[in-house]
């Protein structure tokens, strides 16, 4: 009780303060170097434009399927683009596809969880259409929705965000489901307080914690069924590269040109191994379990 | 008032304390847990522990189980001798035999303690599998001649029930048969009927007393409750702050404690003699609940069940500034009324007026504008403030939602909190910086910066040691007499109810069963089921506040009436 800052909090300490590592727990060098791996792949893909040394998109009959060389650093592929410049660049699309689709599936996850959970009548119908929604194969699912709605690169995201959305809803209900229940809440009620008010300002910091891990395994997840969904020429039209289609692409050509497949591969996998390490970490972290010991 | 008389003076001493510390594990300088201990118990005696949260009651039971908490606490100095094996010095495994056979140890919860997927039988079966060398036909007697000795009704049925088919009080005497099939030397019970409605509790000390006598176990009986402790004790020692701070047989610590501690502790105790009724004032009620009915479930779409009867024609009215308790067990519905009059739950028939209107069929739109009048303090000082926010933000929710400028809410929330005497500084930390008394203290404070006419107190003082809960006492009865609140005061505890109530309504079931001033109820009870409740409550022949026996009924009617 004796060091207890009497001044008001600022928003920056309740946000260090939920990532706030437990006293005499210690983190161990794969997150720092999963994080350190994905500054770099991030930096890379976002800055591509930058520097690669040509056009990902010129075409030039006369260097079809080059080997690396100086001016080629990963050679050419059978069209004669570079095969460096289309990686990087095919990295910004995956990795904006991943994080969009995260980021719009919790979004809605979670206003459609909160009300779930909070008015028992509307839970009953928005639950059976999620169960409807999941027992539809994901993959399966985000191929009908591109072919219906052409291969964009909004499209594609919102084909992976929709099978997403059922999870996100289950996670937030549940938890929910719980928070609603503690007499603080309660004592919102007896205060007069809207619903609006108690499901955003009390009930939602809750979900909070298990929304930013599922969110990273969501982007890890997104990443590799765009490029399924590539691969399976349902993906993002091919003039815009990406790791999915220069993949699908390459496919023919694997025995000639294994780069094709084996440099987006590399960085493909990398990319989902240290967000889901990242995703295990945060979920240590705001355990709380682990945090118990504080305070 | 009868003491135990036990003649102990010739028995052999089992167990013995000396000088043990326990410390902060790989802290030295840290303030020790236990902080030099004695204690001596002989066979055949019931040892009492007492003393508030955080004093280090179970932390003794612990160490002498064996059972710290590695990394957390680990014993600095000191021995426990349980007769020549000494306790501190053994290895895990030696340890772990003497567990079994030498000391047990049963817990307050007897669902989490129990294994939910056994069957009790086969669990208290274990225990014999493990540690002799029994046949099983020979275990199987040997655990049914001890489902016996427990007085457990109908032994080969409860042989192969669930832990959850059973009730509190038969899970409790299933632990306690786990715990001295192997006799012991020694039981350490740890606060083992806290989580027992009161008649049961009675019928659980009256066990362990019985099987104590049987088989000459020593007992170290750990609880917090003033009551239980003169029912059953031979000696017993207080704590607080990691130190015994006084050890005598019972009579003697009750008759004439010598540390100021030790008296305080006892004249925190409420008197279970009423204190007289405040003068009615003839206002008109602020609440008057009329024929409430709840039932729970009994509308599902496919099955028409009968659904589970929680309130049955509740009828009461309370006037301002004056104070209705309802007593009764635990499921006997007086949580169900106080949720309904909240409107946490809709009811499902009645009235409930608050300050004039009729709330009960009000839709929550329709409600919203009402809420002022009525304010709830729960018993969980834990969860009833948001973890998330600062003081400040919950002392203001409530005047913001009814339209009061923010600065506003927020001096009047710093006056309120000297009124519940908390520093003005404490606005700005959180809930997690406060100790349980003083985060009821700011939950009263919540809801009475809404000026309600009505204050509901859903076992508001239950979760809090004797001291704090006599402090937040004395606050909710300055409160009211303050503002002139009227007060629905929920509690299972009769010694709370006979200090705070001026009127008391006793439920049983969902149904009232007596209803009355608070003088007439508790001392002079007419239904059967209130004086079981008051026969049962533990040390009701004692006055702990005065070091006294409590003088004869007669003369209580005659100073309340």
């Amino acid at each position: 009780m004796a060091d207890i800052p009497t001044s008001r909090p600022s928003a920056f300490h309740v946000l260090t303060g939920i990532f706030a590592l437990p006293k005499g727990a210690r983190l161990g060098a794969g997150p720092a170097i999963a994080a350190l791996v994905l500054a770099i792949i991030v930096m890379a893909s976002v800055c591509a434009p930058l520097y690669v040394p040509h056009d990902p998109l010129s075409m030039d009959a006369m260097s079809r399927l080059k080997p690396p060389s100086g001016e080629f650093w990963l050679g050419t592929d059978p069209f004669g683009r570079d095969i460096f410049s289309r990686v990087m660049t095919g990295g910004r699309v995956s990795l904006l596809i991943g994080v969009g689709a995260a980021v719009v599936s919790v979004a809605i996850g979670l206003a459609i969880g909160l009300v779930a959970g909070f008015f028992r009548t509307a839970d009953g119908i928005i639950m059976r259409i999620m169960d409807s929604l999941m027992a539809i194969p994901a993959i399966l699912l985000a191929i009908a929705l591109v072919a219906l709605n052409g291969p964009s690169l909004g499209s594609v995201i919102i084909a992976i965000t929709i099978p997403e959305v059922p999870r996100v809803v289950r996670l937030v209900r549940s938890v929910v489901l719980t928070a609603r229940e503690e007499p603080y809440v309660e004592a919102a009620i007896a205060l007069g307080s809207s619903m609006p008010k108690i499901l955003i300002q009390h009930l939602l910091p809750n979900t909070l914690a298990p929304l930013i891990v599922q969110g990273t395994y969501i982007c890890a997840s997104a990443i590799l069924i765009e490029a399924i969904l590539s691969f399976l020429g349902a993906g993002v039209s091919t003039e815009i590269p990406t790791w999915g289609n220069i993949m699908a692409e390459g496919r023919t050509y694997f025995q000639l040109k294994p780069g094709l497949i084996f440099w987006p591969g590399i960085l493909l996998s990398l990319c989902i191994l240290c967000i889901n390490l990242l995703g295990d970490t945060a979920r240590d972290l705001l355990d709380p379990r682990m945090k118990k010991r504080e305070g | 008032m009868k003491f135990s008389t036990k003649d102990l003076s010739r028995a052999e001493q089992v167990f013995s304390i000396t000088g043990l510390q326990v410390g902060l594990a790989g802290q030295p300088d840290a303030a020790p847990v236990l902080d030099r201990i004695d204690l001596q118990i002989r066979a055949g005696e019931t040892h009492c522990l007492v003393g508030e949260s955080g004093s280090g009651k179970s932390v003794t039971s612990l160490a002498t189980m064996g059972l710290l908490p590695k990394d957390a606490l680990e014993v600095t100095g000191g021995r426990i001798q349980l007769k020549e094996v000494e306790i501190t010095a053994a290895s895990p495994s030696r340890m772990r035999d003497l567990r079994a056979k030498r000391v047990a140890m049963i817990f307050q919860e007897p669902m989490t303690a129990l294994n939910p997927v056994l069957r009790v039988g086969a669990q208290i079966e274990e225990v014999l599998n493990m540690h002799t060398d029994l046949s099983a036909a020979e275990a199987k007697a040997r655990t049914l001649d001890i489902m016996e000795q427990v007085h457990l009704p109908d032994v080969p049925r409860i042989y192969q029930a669930f832990p959850h088919q059973l009730s509190g009080g038969q899970r409790q005497r299933i632990m306690i048969a786990m715990a001295l099939v192997l006799e012991p030397d020694l039981l350490i019970a740890d606060e083992p009927t806290t989580a027992l409605d009161v008649t049961t509790q009675l019928q659980i000390l009256k066990l362990i007393a019985e099987m104590q006598q049987r088989h000459g176990t020593a007992v170290l009986f750990i609880t917090h409750d003033m009551g239980v402790v003169a029912e059953i004790a031979d000696t017993v020692s207080v704590m607080q702050k990691g130190r015994i701070v006084e050890t005598a047989p019972i009579r003697e610590l009750l008759t004439d404690p010598q540390m100021d501690y030790t008296r305080k502790l006892l004249q925190a105790v409420p008197n279970l003699t009423p204190r007289p009724a405040r003068p009615v004032n003839g206002a008109d009620a602020v609440l008057d609940v009329d024929n409430l009915q709840m039932t729970y479930g009994g509308t599902g779409w496919f099955s028409r069940s009968e659904g589970v009867r929680a309130a049955r024609d509740v009828t009461f009215d309370i006037a301002p500034g004056r104070t209705l308790g309802i007593v009764g067990e635990s499921g006997s519905g007086k949580s169900t009324v106080a949720r309904c009059i909240m409107r946490l739950i809709d009811p499902t028939g009645g009235r409930v007026c608050v300050a004039g209107s009729d709330i009960a069929r009000l839709s929550r739109r329709q409600l919203q504008p009402h809420r002022k009048h009525f304010q709830i303090v729960f018993q969980d000082p834990y969860r009833s403030l948001n973890p998330r926010w600062t003081v400040a933000r919950s002392l203001c929710e409530g005047p913001i939602n009814f339209g009061q400028p923010k600065a506003q809410a927020l001096e009047h929330a710093a006056e309120l909190l000297e009124l519940v005497d908390l520093p003005r500084d404490a606005l700005w930390r959180y809930p997690h910086q406060f100790s349980g008394g003083q985060r009821q203290r700011i939950a009263i404070a919540r809801a009475v910066a809404m000026k309600p006419d009505l204050l509901v107190a859903d076992e508001a003082v239950s979760a809090l040691d004797v001291s704090v809960q006599a402090q937040v006492l004395d606050l909710l009865d300055d409160v009211q007499k303050r503002f002139g609140i009227a007060m629905l005061f929920i509690t299972h505890d009769l010694r709370v109810a006979a200090q705070i109530c001026d009127d008391v309504l006793v439920m049983q079931k969902g149904q009232v069963v007596e209803h009355g001033p608070a003088g007439a109820v508790l001392a002079d009870p007419q239904h059967s089921y209130t004086k079981s409740l008051i026969e049962a409550a533990p040390g009701r022949d004692w006055d702990f506040a005065n070091f006294r026996a409590v003088s004869a009924p007669s003369a209580i009617q005659g100073a309340t009436v």
